[in-house]
């Protein structure tokens, strides 16, 4: 269903890096974004609303409307179309609302 | 509406806000046939910019009468959210578990124990109870409770809801009942006799026996022209909002509250700006962030998604204006800072005294003639 525009680019853009979409490892160009990584996987969500329970994908790729919303090496609610994929990276799903670490192993504020 | 424009009706309310469509709906739901006039978005909304506290504790400190009347809204609410769930279907998120005002010093305890002591004599034969919490059983309380915190207040009356879905609800209710709502209504002049009342919207005229101020700020310039005063000025709040997280907080605070979708809403600054709402100020948003992630470490973790300013209709003394004319009978002012808080009043108890055609005695404190101080010479 995707594929890359047909403009030359940079030859760094033709390197490929390996991460992780729901723990399914999939090559992807370098200086992608993960948004993109998550459109290449085919994966049918990437999260589900909060209060609804809905499906979504990224959609705007530019920052604006949320839907891409994902845990990236454990961060949760981050918005994969602004993220730069890289070697290694796991883009999980964020299903629902994150998680509020309200335990004692709370990170002290500044 | 009539062939030559005059809507004549049993009670006009003007202001669609939170006091607004609480007394309407009340009115309406009386028997009288009301309209409720909304000006539009120029007008400065504190409805929209509710942080959502049912709050009692901290309210009428020696002023017995306002402790009273929002501990008498505070039980009214279970029966208005129940009644405008059954209405509209529209759920308000109201929950009253009681709520925790933090303490950062020991002397901070003790001046809220004070606080909270004289609250409880003047409460009378009403009843105020109340506890001193210590950190140590707090954590069991609330999780992740910042090193700084001390101890809390706490109350079993106060609680929390949705200021947005229960406007949608009291506007739903309201012309659900049969009351009519119209919006882009701004009032152009009110022509005043006693039990007569015909407020001019420009393009036409409603008229009406009984005429309810409930405009907020707006009342300033209102209630003069049916023999009242409502000397009033705007209170800046802003409100910091988090991304949704799962239901972590179970007791609402007096600067922290989660709603029933998740966010969490980081709140209670007080600014004395005039009219402004578009300017942010930073030094303020980094003191509500600052403060909340003392109380609650972990909320540094969240990302902030929205913020906003809105304004509180504030009385010089900062309780709420209750008047009947005496001049022009039939008109009524109603103010406040606390329409979440005072909307179980103001559909449930208000509401049917102006029905009725007069305010209850325990209500007197409340007039503005209160602020009508002698010159001396």
């Amino acid at each position: 269903m995707f594929r890359r525009r047909p403009e030359a680019r940079p030859a760094t853009q033709d390197r490929l890096v390996e991460v992780f979409v729901a723990g399914r490892p999939l090559r992807v160009p370098e200086g992608a974004s993960a948004a993109a990584a998550v459109l290449l996987s085919g994966a049918p969500a990437i999260r589900t609303t909060p209060v609804g329970g809905a499906p979504r994908l990224p959609y705007c790729m530019i920052g604006i409307c949320f839907d891409c919303l994902a845990e990236i090496d454990g961060v949760a609610n981050r918005q994969s179309c602004l993220v730069p994929v890289a070697p290694g990276m796991r883009i999980e799903p964020q299903i629902g609302a994150r998680v509020a670490r309200a335990d004692d192993t709370a990170p002290e504020a500044a | 509406m009539n062939a030559i424009g005059h809507a004549t009706r049993d009670a006009i309310v003007i202001g669609g806000g939170l006091v607004g469509a609480a007394i309407a709906y009340g009115l309406q739901r009386q028997g009288l046939s009301t309209v409720m006039l909304d000006e539009g978005d120029v007008a400065h909304r504190a409805s929209r910019g509710n942080f959502g506290l049912v709050w009692v504790q901290s309210k009428g400190l020696g002023a017995p009468h306002y402790q009273h009347w929002t501990h008498a809204s505070a039980r009214a609410w279970p029966e208005l959210a129940a009644d405008l769930l059954e209405a509209t279907g529209i759920g308000v998120g109201l929950h009253q578990p009681g709520g925790l005002h933090f303490c950062f010093s020991d002397d901070e305890m003790a001046q809220r124990d004070a606080l909270m002591g004289q609250l409880r004599r003047e409460a009378g034969n009403a009843g105020y109870e109340y506890r001193m919490i210590t950190a140590a059983e707090l954590h069991d309380m609330v999780p992740g409770l910042g090193p700084q915190v001390v101890g809390a207040s706490w109350t079993p009356y106060d609680g929390h809801a949705s200021p947005l879905h229960l406007l949608r609800a009291l506007h739903a209710a309201f012309q659900g009942a049969g009351g009519l709502y119209r919006p882009n209504a701004l009032v152009t002049a009110i022509k005043a006799l006693p039990g007569d009342f015909a407020v001019d919207l420009g393009a036409d005229t409603v008229r009406a026996p009984r005429l309810v101020l409930a405009s907020g700020l707006g009342n300033a310039d209102l209630a003069p022209l049916v023999g009242l005063s409502a000397p009033l000025r705007p209170e800046r709040g802003q409100i910091l909002v988090t991304e949704r997280a799962r239901q972590v907080l179970a007791l609402p605070t007096h600067v922290v509250r989660q709603t029933e979708e998740g966010s969490l809403l980081l709140g209670d600054s007080k600014e004395d700006l005039g009219f402004d709402t578009l300017t942010q100020t930073p030094a303020i948003m980094r003191a509500i962030a600052r403060r909340a992630v003392q109380t609650f470490p972990w909320i540094a973790e969240l990302n902030i998604v929205r913020a906003w300013a809105a304004l509180r209709v504030m009385s010089p003394d900062g309780k709420p204006i209750y008047d009947a004319s005496e001049r022009f009978p039939g008109a009524y002012i109603a103010n406040c800072h606390s329409g979440v808080t005072l909307a179980g009043a103001h559909a449930s108890l208000l509401a049917p005294m102006i029905a009725a055609g007069a305010l209850a005695p325990d209500l007197s404190p409340f007039s503005a003639r209160r602020f009508h101080v002698q010159k001396t010479a």
